[in-house]
């Protein structure tokens, strides 16, 4: 199920502003890779145009090559839909589709997928299963999604993008709205998911970098400045500007 | 700057901020004022009316002046019928151009269709009802109602003579007039939609088309309906055009090619020769009732309509 991704030459742009130069990355099947690096350095850019997601805003594009597996993404008469499907994303913000139940939320990407019906039950208790939040919503799935706490709704998102089980789950700052008990609970959750999901995690928080990841990626500006183990990164850098960042005496 | 500076100045625009604000209140209490006694006077007149007929007059289906006979359902029928063709006619068609505008349309068209649409809410009313009796009237005798009675003739809404002027006519024209309301209000609440929504739906790999009605338009769907009430009540209270193109008459049919009348527009018909108190009275009651449903029915849609401005969601814990 996990499968790897390669980020080849990816270049994106808003506009004519260039927020990513030459971007080159192995991200590794079932294993946690975190990106970190100051505010506007370009990961939340990164981590969209892996789900294609990065389009979509107006006037925005990227150029590149982004192999999940043996498919390149942006190869040509790709749908930028089907990548979707298969490559899911937690947002920085939880958010949950207010006007569909618990149930339906986690469902809305079976509906689109097209699972047939007596199998979607099934597939939704076992994503919210994963994402620890099936006993505490088990009584009320009918419920709106909206009336979840933060972090609850959180998991919820987390489920809803588990329930289509992805090759690759991509998640930008996905605790920064949260408490730090939720914020245990999306870690422990992160570390059940090694090994059979492969995970890019884009965070400003360093302990939580190396908390939950085998990889780190340190990004400057639009430019991976240095990729490696997390244990490496963090205790001997290559990069000075890696040791500044990650010392504190930086951005 | 000392700090005496400061007190004094702020003391001098503390006190015109009073004066100020101490204006615009009183011209806020004069409008409450207004309205409040608009429906004071409009109950007082009607007084009269409603202790001579009682409930008759909102059954009745007998309008005979002469004989001081006032049953206003005709009226009442024929405002409900023609305006709830309209909202039928209209809805579709403005909430697709709000999806278009706020979904699909490119900036620079956004703006210029934005803008032509709502231009069609600043024509005067007696200009569609021009239009509507001298254009559109005779292209629906000569080409819709042949045709409509011809294929859906079985149905009763489609039996009859078409005569062009009726509630099929009065029905298009309120169309006309409130798709500017439908569309910009839709408009706004789509796009006040926040980005985070529609993204959610995309990452889940829905289209374009997935996304705008599983995603869009559920989150904005109580400020939609708000929308389509809100051009209910301005359908409801349009006379102007309503009343050149429904052919002014007594009956109740079930027919749409059927002529009818509104409760606008048999008091602008004949205001004028409701010289004597029973007849006025019932003519002012008419008017009450219009208004108190057209109030109702606008606070109803303001409320839906800001509840997705601010949104439903709850976000933090
Ligand atoms: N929608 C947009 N339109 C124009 N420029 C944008 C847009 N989004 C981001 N940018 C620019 O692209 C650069 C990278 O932004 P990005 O959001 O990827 O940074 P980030 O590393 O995620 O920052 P943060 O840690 O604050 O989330 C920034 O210079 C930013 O100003
Ligand atoms: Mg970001």
């Amino acid at each position: 199920m996990a499968l790897g991704m390669e980020i080849q030459n990816l270049r994106a742009w808003y506009g004519k502003v260039k927020a990513l130069q030459d971007i080159n990355l192995t991200v590794v099947p079932g294993a946690v890779t975190a990106i970190i690096g100051p505010s506007g350095c370009g990961k939340s850019t990164f981590i969209r145009c892996l789900n294609r997601l990065h389009e979509v805003v107006r006037g925005a594009r990227a150029s590149g090559q982004v192999w999940l597996g043996d498919l390149n993404i942006y190869g040509r008469g790709v749908d930028p839909v089907l990548v979707r499907r298969r490559i899911g994303m937690v947002f920085q913000k939880p958010n949950p589709f207010p006007a569909m139940s618990i149930f339906d939320n986690v469902a809305a990407g079976l509906h689109l997928d097209g699972v047939p019906r007596q199998e979607i039950y099934g597939r939704v208790e076992m994503a919210l299963r994963l994402a620890g939040l099936w006993d505490e919503v088990r009584d009320r799935l009918q419920v709106s999604g909206a009336n979840l706490s933060g972090g609850q709704q959180q998991r919820l998102c987390l489920a809803r993008a588990l329930a289509l089980e992805p090759e690759v789950l991509l998640l930008d700052e996905p605790c920064s709205a949260l408490d730090p008990a939720s914020t245990m609970h999306i870690e422990a959750v992160l570390r059940d998911l090694k090994g059979r999901y492969t995970v890019v995690i884009v965070t400003h928080n360093m302990q939580q970098a190396s908390r939950v990841a085998d990889y780190t990626a340190f990004f400057l500006t639009g430019e991976v400045v240095e990729y490696g183990s997390t244990e490496d990164i963090f205790t001997r850098p290559r990069d000075e500007r890696t040791e500044n960042y990650i010392t504190g005496r930086f951005g | 700057m000392t700090f005496e500076d400061r007190k004094g100045r702020g003391r001098y625009s503390s006190r015109s901020d009073r004066l100020f604000t101490g204006l615009t209140l009183v011209m806020v209490v004069a409008i409450l004022f207004l309205a409040g006694l608009m429906v004071l006077q409009l109950l007082v007149a009607s007084i009269p009316a409603m202790q001579a007929l009682g409930w008759h007059f909102l059954v009745g289906m007998d309008w005979d002046p002469v004989h001081e006979h006032f049953g206003a359902l005709p009226f009442i029928y024929g405002t409900l019928a023609s305006s709830l063709l309209a909202l039928i006619l209209a809805a579709p068609l403005g909430i697709g151009v709000a999806i278009f505008l706020a979904e699909l349309a490119p900036p620079w068209f956004r703006a210029p269709v934005s803008f032509m649409v709502e231009l069609l809410a600043a024509i005067p009313s007696v200009v569609y009802g021009v239009w509507g009796l001298f254009v559109m009237a005779p292209w629906l005798r000569n080409m819709v109602q042949p045709w409509l009675s011809e294929h859906l003739g079985f149905l009763p809404f489609f039996q009859g003579p078409g005569f062009g002027v009726g509630i099929l006519a009065a029905g298009l024209i309120l169309a006309i007039m409130v798709v500017p309301t439908i569309t910009a209000v839709s408009r706004d609440v789509l796009m006040a939609v926040p980005n985070h929504q529609r993204e959610a739906m995309l990452a889940l790999g829905a289209t374009k088309w997935e996304t705008t009605w599983k995603a869009v338009i559920p989150y904005g769907r109580s400020g939609i309906v708000g929308a389509i009430i809100l051009a209910l009540g301005r359908a409801l209270g349009e006379t102007m055009a309503a009343t050149m193109v429904i052919g002014n008459s007594l009956d109740i049919s079930i027919s749409l090619f059927a002529p009818a009348n509104t409760m606008a527009s048999i008091i602008a018909n004949s205001y004028a020769e409701a010289t004597y108190g029973l007849h006025a009275a019932a003519l002012i009651e008419i008017a009450l009732i219009l208004f108190v449903i057209t109030l109702i029915l606008n606070i109803v849609a303001r409320l839906l309509v800001r509840r997705v401005a601010i949104g439903p969601v709850r976000m933090e814990a």
